[in-house]
């Protein structure tokens, strides 16, 4: 089969991108298919449409490859692809979106308020900001409405410490919004086929949990597969992640990151198209459920070419 | 463009990743980067003005100076450059770094000398012969970023002294020496860029170079004296290197011909005490045996036909116009709450915002705008450095540091704005440029005079 390889593209996420898409390159090479290994630039449309591939993997992450835009033109192209569908990646991306359509099925996520930068430029939305402490408590989390990975995400322990999160927060994304702090077990739930794979736990070994680096680098965060949980705590936890991975509509794949509280879990959000890399989380849960990284690839690619089953 | 599958690694499992963690030494637990590193792939995207690189500009070298010379070692000396070579370096190469030295008014024993590839891997031999896991090592605060992974990498406790517009403060030095010394402890090494540092831009005073000096003799200790930049000088006196006042005794020097001639020759140099050149010399046989002998003939070549000074003052002229279009362009573009430094030589300005600007953060704003430079942290090892950027102006063209200048100042405007919205304030009324905004402001920065007047 001729599989194309969609990769790098303008995000921020890039590198992480560019190193999911090699290693996915590698397992589709050793899987005898042929191999077509594109960077999403300005000749993307042009080469899909004189190669015509069977199918196209996606492994771009963030804005331009996981927020619905390639997937709109792999649609118009008639090229079946990887992961969820346009509506999903685009409900995924926008963290604001996802927590309402979460909230509206059913599914726990942290109270939250959102603003973009218009409200606080020429509503004074800054007078609203006193609300906070009252509605959401200290400390709290600033993060852009859209992107992965946790590039400007910040906690504020104090009021004192909002305005300075929020102007980070805002050089990424228009949107950000301020959600309340769950204390809890830091896990993610892939999700293939509608199916939950064994639940990853990330234990950060140093500094605070929020942090990006450590999300990629071998050695700064230890990841346990399977986490250590109570039979209770495991149905808990993989009820709400296919709740939240059904209504954000993903189909394919996806992870869903959570927080195991006190009082159950509560869903952060859902990468729509998440990492392949060497650390990342998908595989190793995979792994973990006995599929090699192959049988993992041979699986997404099969659900791609099967959506209906999806 | 699919590589054949033969080529790649091949590496199948995801466990495979926890298999080789267990396997990784202590050291690589400091060796940081990635996150920065991802965003600084970024920067190199074609459509994107990069202010962040430390590149030399290397298109006014003469195309056919360079083919007459490589020629002429193929056609007399092809068999004993492709060959290996002594571990110290030629003969013939020291002679050329003797002569760079004495440039700058010093004058080393050919003895001591050894060419490395490149200075960083004088800095990091000097490391490897001196420094155990948990030594202290001091260097200024910012630091040159490339120093801070062989910090690291040998595991050193690394503690940064701040600067201000005379280079390192001598007087938190010795306040730090004194509180080193109740511990029981003693740095192994001073590492220092007094000349137009990078990143800061700044110039340690005379004044201050005797102090350091006579301290190091005083307490017997080591001072690494980087000196990449000491001949593009632009405007003001040339001032005598570390290792001139105090001979080479308590000062190891770090030289390289990467400013001067070309950084793709990966040339540099150490001097250092017969004793200290010894440790080093055995460093150097097992990190590669020698350095690249080719290009170790390039520099003799080039070097015989006598033009390398006219060669650097013609690049210093050209960096002198791009350091004043940068400068210019700093005073009209960027916000009052900012200030930068003014360097007198070298390659780069360090510029210090309000201390609500992450740098880091304002940099993922500025890629969308086509515009990268160098997020402040990375000259540190404490995650200060979070409200300053360094700012490179010999790689582009007085254009390209006009508008990339421009950019920038365009998404601080924005994010100072947004932060009077935040906090009520209305953005600041310009302080007067005299003024200045209070320099404890900016506690973890180079705390430099704004652009005064113009």
């Amino acid at each position: 089969m001729k599989v194309a390889v969609l990769k790098g593209g303008r995000s921020l996420e890039r590198g992480v991108s560019l190193r999911s898409g090699a290693r996915v390159e590698d397992a589709l090479g050793r899987l005898g298919h042929e191999v077509l290994a594109l960077e999403a630039d300005g000749r993307l449309v042009k080469r899909l449409s004189a190669e015509r591939p069977d199918v196209a993997f996606v492994a771009m992450h963030g804005p331009g490859g996981e927020d619905g835009t390639a997937q709109e033109l792999l649609e118009i192209l008639g090229i079946p692809f990887t992961g969820p569908g346009v509506a999903a990646c685009a409900r995924c991306i926008d963290k604001v979106l996802a927590k309402h359509e979460l909230r509206g099925a059913g599914v726990r996520t942290p109270d939250w308020f959102a603003f973009n930068e218009t409200a606080f430029r020429e509503l004074g939305a800054a007078d609203a900001l006193g609300g906070l402490e009252e509605r959401l408590g200290f400390p709290l989390v600033v993060k852009p409405s859209r992107g992965g990975s946790a590039l400007g995400v910040k906690f504020a322990e104090t009021w004192f410490d909002v305005p300075e999160a929020l102007v980070s927060a805002f050089s990424y994304d228009d949107r950000v919004l301020l959600e309340r702090f769950v204390h809890g077990r830091e896990l993610a739930v892939s999700v293939l086929g509608g199916e939950a794979l064994p639940v990853v736990e990330a234990i950060p070994r140093e500094g605070d949990s929020y942090d990006f680096e450590a999300r990629y680098e071998i050695g700064r965060t230890s990841f346990v597969c399977p986490a250590q949980l109570s039979e209770d705590e495991a149905a808990a936890v993989t009820e709400a992640a296919l709740g939240a991975y059904e209504a954000l509509g993903c189909s394919g794949f996806s992870r869903v990151d959570l927080i195991l509280a006190a009082d159950g879990p509560q869903v952060l959000e859902v990468n729509a198209i998440p990492g392949l890399t060497d650390t990342s989380l998908l595989p190793q849960a995979a792994e973990a459920a006995g599929m090699s990284f192959e049988q993992l690839v041979e699986k997404i690619l099969d659900l791609a070419l099967a959506p209906a089953s999806a | 463009m699919s590589e054949p599958p033969h080529r790649r690694r091949a590496h199948a499992r995801s466990s495979d990743l926890e298999r080789y963690a267990g396997l990784f030494a202590e050291r690589t637990r400091v060796m940081r980067s990635s996150a920065m590193r991802d965003l600084m792939a970024i920067t190199a995207r074609p459509d994107v003005i990069s202010l962040a690189g430390g590149l030399p500009d290397t298109s006014t070298f003469p195309p056919q100076a360079f083919a007459a010379q490589m020629t002429r070692i193929a056609q007399e000396s092809a068999a004993e450059a492709l060959q290996y070579g002594p571990t110290e370096g030629f003969r013939e190469t020291i002679e050329c770094i003797v002569e760079v030295m004495g440039a700058e008014g010093m004058l080393p024993d050919p003895e001591d000398v050894i060419v490395t590839t490149g200075g960083q891997q004088a800095i990091d031999l000097i490391c490897k012969a001196l420094i155990d896991p948990g030594d202290v090592v001091i260097c200024e605060a910012p630091t040159y970023p490339g120093a801070i992974p062989v910090f690291c990498s040998y595991q050193a406790d690394t503690i940064q002294i701040e600067c201000d517009a005379e280079g390192m403060r001598i007087e938190e030095l010795e306040a730090t020496l004194e509180r080193l010394d109740a511990e029981g402890r003693r740095p192994k090494l001073i590492y220092s860029v007094p000349s137009f540092q990078n990143p800061a831009g700044v110039t340690m005073s005379l004044e201050r170079r005797r102090r350091l000096v006579e301290l190091a003799r005083a307490r017997e200790l080591l001072v690494v004296e980087d000196n990449p930049y000491g001949l593009l000088r632009f405007s003001g006196e040339p001032l005598p290197p570390l290792y001139q006042l105090d001979g080479g005794d308590f000062v190891i020097y770090i030289g390289t011909f990467s400013k001067i001639l070309s950084p793709g020759i990966r040339l540099g140099w150490a001097v250092a005490p017969p004793p200290v050149m010894e440790k080093v010399v055995l460093g150097k046989q097992a990190a590669d045996l020698c350095t690249s002998t080719l290009t170790q003939y390039f520099v003799r070549e080039y070097f015989a036909a006598g033009r390398w000074r006219e060669y650097v003052e013609s690049l210093t002229g050209i960096y002198r116009q791009r350091r004043d279009a940068m400068l210019d362009a700093l005073r009209r573009y960027f916000p009052p709450q900012a200030s930068w430094t003014e360097p007198e030589g070298g390659l780069f300005v360090w510029a210090t915002l309000p201390p609500y600007i992450d740098t880091s953060d304002l940099l993922a704003k500025a890629l969308r705008e086509n515009v990268a430079f160098v997020p402040g942290q990375a000259a540190y090892v404490d995650g200060r450095g979070r409200s300053s950027m360094r700012l490179n102006f010999s790689a582009g063209g007085e254009d390209e540091i006009r508008e990339g200048i421009r950019r920038i100042g365009k998404v601080i405007a924005e994010q100072v704005e947004l932060y009077g919205a935040l906090t009520g304030q209305a953005a600041e009324p310009a302080p007067s440029r005299a003024e200045g905004a209070p320099e404890g402001d900016a506690e973890n920065v180079v705390p430099f005079r704004k652009a005064e007047g113009e």
